[in-house]
């Protein structure tokens, strides 16, 4: 008998399948027809894989009754971000220039949560090659906000944090190069993880920034992020900054409290530019973490105002470099007709991506030529490095950072698509510990009088993600934002 | 061009494949050939998201070049990605070195015409090989990803180099050294070696470089010469008339001899190097250093020298160290004789070389003769036991039925009849037969003693030592 | 002064082997113009004794034994090209010799 899945936790659901209370197959069924239902109005899901769906859960279903193990996530259905490569099933980054494009092989990361007995659902909407902020930049239309469909949900993630938030799957991956999980994890009222840099393998995940991506989890609570983080974390020797030690026990440190933690209160994170309804509950809720036992300690980043610009510096340098590789060639859209090599790359790139794409490769082009290399990338890369000795200095005085994740609670759809500058500075809170390789989560803190979510940013040190859950776990148990759920669009 | 009011400047970049089993970067065979596309894996065809993870035997075989060649090897290198667009780049950028290559300084040492040269260099890095495109008729052409990805090391001179003969002859040191380093086939057929020439003239005495044209498609040793004999000469043309050599690259057309200007593109090669960010440093550390140093063999150069020593002819000496087989070959037989550095030379130029295919064989297992018989049989031949005659006639059934010198000896009775006794008894019956012959011969016909002492071989069966019959024949004929 | 002209956008373009039209040029100079010049607060960062931060994380190249693994198929190498022919990726002509490396 299959539970209701709106609102359910992927951890309960598991443990279901687990003890027989119902079927990873009614399961499947349940959110397929969520998605069939509710999908057409947020615009989550770019491909379901149905019938690949009911057989890996039936598969499950056979081992349950055979007695045999199903794996930690054993029969529950998730979503993959469409930046994760997918053997035989259509990936697309959210562009146009890889559409069509049928890997030959599988992500390290979605490979371990099948691993784990995750069932896969299909793919999820992002902003094209996770370049945005708003999942408005997807080739294939934008995802909707479940809390308002009028609003974005954020990006690049976008598609992820709106199935996670309407309930049309149990858990999802996204990744974050600037904020792209945890920004729109804050703007649609769910949880969003940023693990430490090289935590979980970027094999199988397409580039956008190689040093500063970040494959992470989604999940309705704490426990089910973390629950999906342990699986997919872990060394990887397919990915050269895989970090060798194993993964952490996430699970377990978001119960077990945060007594005794120090959490550093960053005042350049607490500056104008923020939206009066986010800053009071965030202010609210370190008024509820200091009653919860923990230690607040002012502390500062002297770097931040730097951060946007270094960020943007370097993602875009790298992103050129990552999307040269797109030339009707081998793989993705081509051209109709090329009379020369030129142009063949001309038209086949001028055709297959989109806007933001165009900025980024033309900016990345132009500060990596010779001559001007030392004073763009060459000087972000040394600011970076000051920004990540901020970090270090700070976590010398405390063990955890809190902050907003997002200036502003979601926007309206096409409200800053026209200036692309004023889209960038809105991640004034995210691109920083990307820059350090720290690891960060975001976190449902309250919700505006309109009904919108707010979001709460934990950031930890280097390979501090069991500080990180910890402190969110606690304060999710002393919490009741989380339990909200929108309104299922009609 | 010596006598020449111009002096050319040359030097040379060399791309070498290393012979590893897999790519730099990915598991794809490396082997040359292959159906096309049949040596692929999503690394080497720059499918979406997947990254490079560096193979160790190919940084291992960089730093024993690095070493051969006196190399500063860095401690701490980086890769680099290099960017343009080229159909057989499947990333959009190479993945090569920058500002931190593996290796800087050192040379290359070679004898040319007996003396000997040392050409500085300027790095040596690793980087990727592209694929290969193939051109057609039809007017499109066609991409074999089998070659991207293959290891590379780029060797980069000075420009010491002042003759086309001296270039194809330091090309020709490159071969032999990575050849003894085993590190590639220096195969230039199949590409494994590949030249580009940076080519320049400017008057004698002059120490300010001219402006230098670069050649590409440079694929044999016989084009690396013709190619720079023929830039030297264009550029000496332009220059007599009174006009400027314009810095460009010119591609190499070996079929007719001449080069061209490659159309410069749009805007000239931005290639945009940042760091590889999907590869941190890598670090080679001194207990790598010191491994890597203790298995290098002896090098080209130090065993010409040291041949030389030996008092062996500036020719063989070349010819025994070209493969290092060779030499290792001459070695082993030299430590089982070693009073007779040149006589092993002799028998292992003239019998052994002329009957191997590939003298990349001559140390296997089941090479006919090994050193230690042919020493053997160079000792039999010194000692008289053999004439030379008969010591060929041996050598050649040792290489066709797989024996020892002695063995044959020894069974078949084929050594030289030494034993005066038995010679005598010959020679007492050849001269009783022949009562007219001996009168004549001692009547003043000096000529008939080859008759005598045919006849005396012919009763041996050859086996007779001619001294000894010649030493008989005179008493008894005396 | 503008940081950047459309002519120069127009360079870019060409060495990023990227078709842009006219409109689009127009707009990008005007959109990186305002991007360049926010970046520019870098500049003001005393860096003269900061080593540029290449990597997020701590340790060395690691490196991989020389041993071959498995092979995409031909069927896998090929599936996804736009145009083939037999066993290999077709293109437009090639010149010889104009490419790098
Ligand atoms: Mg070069
Ligand atoms: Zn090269």
């Amino acid at each position: 008998m299959a539970p209701e899945v709106r609102g359910a936790s992927l951890v309960a659901l598991a443990e279901g399948v687990a003890a027989k209370k119902w079927k990873s197959r009614d399961l499947v069924e349940a959110y397929l027809d969520r998605i069939a239902r509710l999908d057409k109005k947020i615009g989550s899901f770019l491909l379901v894989d149905g019938e690949g769906a009911r057989r890996a859960a039936d598969a499950i279903d056979k081992k349950i009754v055979a007695g045999e193990a199903v794996g930690q996530l054993g029969g529950v259905p998730i979503g993959l971000k469409d930046i994760y490569v997918t053997r035989g099933l259509e990936t697309t980054a959210g562009s146009k220039i890889l559409k069509g494009f049928i890997p030959p092989y599988e992500s390290t990361a979605s490979a371990r949560l099948a691993a784990a007995g995750a069932i896969r659902l299909g793919k999820l909407n992002m902003d094209e090659f996770a370049m945005g902020s708003s999942n408005e930049n997807s080739a294939f239309g934008p995802v909707h906000n479940p809390w308002d469909l009028e609003r974005v949900p954020g990006g690049s993630s976008g598609g992820s944090a709106a199935a996670v938030a309407a309930s049309l799957c149990a858990g999802t991956l996204g990744t974050d190069t600037g904020g792209s999980i945890r920004q729109p994890a804050s703007l649609c009222g769910v949880v969003g993880v940023k693990p430490t840099y090289g935590r979980v393998s970027r094999y199988g995940v397409i580039a956008f920034a190689s040093s500063l991506d970040h494959p992470g989890p989604f999940g309705r609570t704490v426990e089910d992020a973390a629950a999906l983080l342990e699986v997919i974390a872990g060394h990887d020797p397919m990915d050269s900054t895989s970090i060798p030690q194993p993964a952490g026990r996430y699970r377990q440190a978001s119960k077990a409290g945060l007594t005794g933690l120090r959490l550093g209160v960053p005042k350049e994170y607490f500056q104008s530019g923020m939206d009066p309804e986010v800053e009071a509950a965030v202010r609210k809720a370190l008024d509820e973490l200091g009653r919860a036992g923990a230690t607040l300690v002012p502390v500062s980043l002297p770097h931040t105002q730097y951060a946007i610009a270094t960020y943007y510096l370097i993602c875009m340098a790298e992103a050129s470099s990552n999307l040269a590789r797109y030339d009707g060639v081998r793989y993705g859209h081509r051209t109709a007709e090329a009379g020369s090599l030129e142009e063949l790359y001309a038209k086949t790139r001028g055709e297959g991506f989109g806007a933001e794409p165009k900025r980024r490769i033309v900016l990345g082009t132009y500060v990596l030529r010779a001559g001007y290399y030392e004073a763009y990338y060459g000087k972000a890369l040394r600011v970076r490095r000051l920004i990540a000795n901020d970090f270090a200095a700070a976590f010398a005085q405390c063990d955890v950072l809190v902050t907003p994740t997002s200036p502003t609670p979601a926007f309206k759809l096409g409200e800053r698509a026209a200036d692309p500058l004023q889209m960038y500075l809105a991640d004034i809170y995210t691109v920083a510990p990307p820059l350090a390789g720290v690891p960060a989560l975001s976190q449902c803190c309250g919700f505006t009088k309109s009904g919108l979510p707010i979001g709460l940013q934990t950031i930890g040190p280097t390979l501090g993600e069991e500080t990180v859950f910890r402190l969110a776990g606690a304060y999710e148990a002393r919490t009741q934002w989380h339990q909200r759920l929108p309104e299922d669009p009609s | 061009m010596s006598g020449d009011k111009y002096e050319a400047v040359i030097g040379l970049e060399v791309h070498v494949q290393l012979a590893t089993h897999t790519k730099i970067f990915s598991i794809s065979s490396a082997a040359f050939g292959g159906e096309p596309n049949a040596h692929t894996d999503p690394v080497c065809l720059g499918l979406p998201g997947a990254l490079p993870v560096l193979n160790r035997e190919a940084v291992d075989a960089a730093v024993r070049l690095g070493l051969a060649v006196g190399s500063h090897v860095r401690p701490r290198c980086r890769f680099a990605r290099k960017h343009y667009f080229y159909p057989d780049l499947p990333k959009g950028f190479q993945i090569s070195q920058y500002d931190e290559p593996l290796c800087e300084g050192g040379a290359v040492t070679f004898r040319l015409d007996g003396e000997v040269r040392q050409i500085r260099l300027t790095r040596i890095h690793m980087e990727d090989d592209a694929g290969k495109n193939i051109h057609d008729a039809s007017g499109v052409s066609f991409v074999d990803y089998n070659r991207a990805g293959v290891p590379l090391c780029e060797i980069v001179s000075e420009p010491d180099l002042r003759s086309a003969d001296e270039a194809a002859e330091y090309l020709r040191a490159i071969r032999t050294l990575v050849r003894y380093l085993g590190i590639s086939d220096g195969n230039m057929e199949e590409g494994s070696l590949r030249c580009d020439a940076n080519v320049s003239i400017r008057p004698r005495g002059e120490s300010k470089l001219g402006t230098k044209a670069e050649l590409k498609n440079i694929n044999s040793f016989k084009n690396v010469r013709d190619a720079i004999e023929h830039e030297i000469a264009r550029q000496k043309v332009l220059l007599g008339r009174g006009e400027r050599v314009v810095q460009e690259t010119r591609l190499w057309d070996p079929d007719r001899g001449i080069s061209a200007s490659m159309r410069s593109k749009e805007e000239a090669h931005d290639y945009r190097y940042f760091p590889e960010p999907d590869l941190p440093p890598v670090v080679v550390d001194e207990a790598w250093l010191l491994r890597a140093g203790a298995a290098l063999p002896e090098l080209p150069e130090a065993r010409h020298a040291r041949f030389l020593g030996l008092g062996l002819s500036a020719q063989d000496a070349q010819v025994l160290v070209a493969e290092r087989p060779i030499g290792d070959y001459f070695d082993q037989a030299l430590a089982a004789a070693p009073a007779h550095p040149k006589k092993i030379a002799n028998w292992l130029i003239n019998e052994v070389l002329g009957r191997v295919d590939d003298a990349r064989k001559l140390m296997d297992q089941d090479v006919p003769v090994p050193p230690a018989a042919l020493a053997e049989l160079v000792e039999l031949v010194e000692k008289g036991t053999l004439s030379g005659k008969l010591g060929k006639e041996v050598f050649g059934r040792m290489w066709q039925q797989r024996r020892r010198a002695g063995d044959i000896v020894a069974a078949e009775s084929v050594s030289l009849v030494s034993d005066t006794s038995v010679i005598e008894a010959a020679c007492q019956r050849v001269v009783e037969r022949s009562p007219d012959e001996a009168a004549r011969f001692r009547g003043g016909n000096v000529k008939l003693m080859g008759f005598f002492v045919g006849n005396v071989m012919k009763e041996t069966g050859g086996k007779a030592n001619p001294k000894i019959v010649d030493e008989i024949l005179r008493k008894l004929l005396g | 002064m503008p940081r950047i002209n459309s002519q120069e956008v127009r360079e870019i373009a060409a060495l990023a082997r990227l078709r842009l039209e006219e409109a689009e040029i127009t707009r990008l100079t005007h959109e990186l113009d305002d991007i360049l010049g926010y970046i520019e607060t870098v500049k003001g960062v005393d860096t003269a004794s900061v080593l540029p931060m290449t990597h997020a994380v701590p340790f060395d190249c690691p490196m991989r034994p020389d041993e071959p693994g498995q092979s995409l198929t031909l069927n896998e190498a090929l599936q996804n090209a736009p145009r083939r022919r037999e066993n290999m990726f077709e293109v437009p002509r090639i010149v010889p010799g104009t490419g790098g490396a």
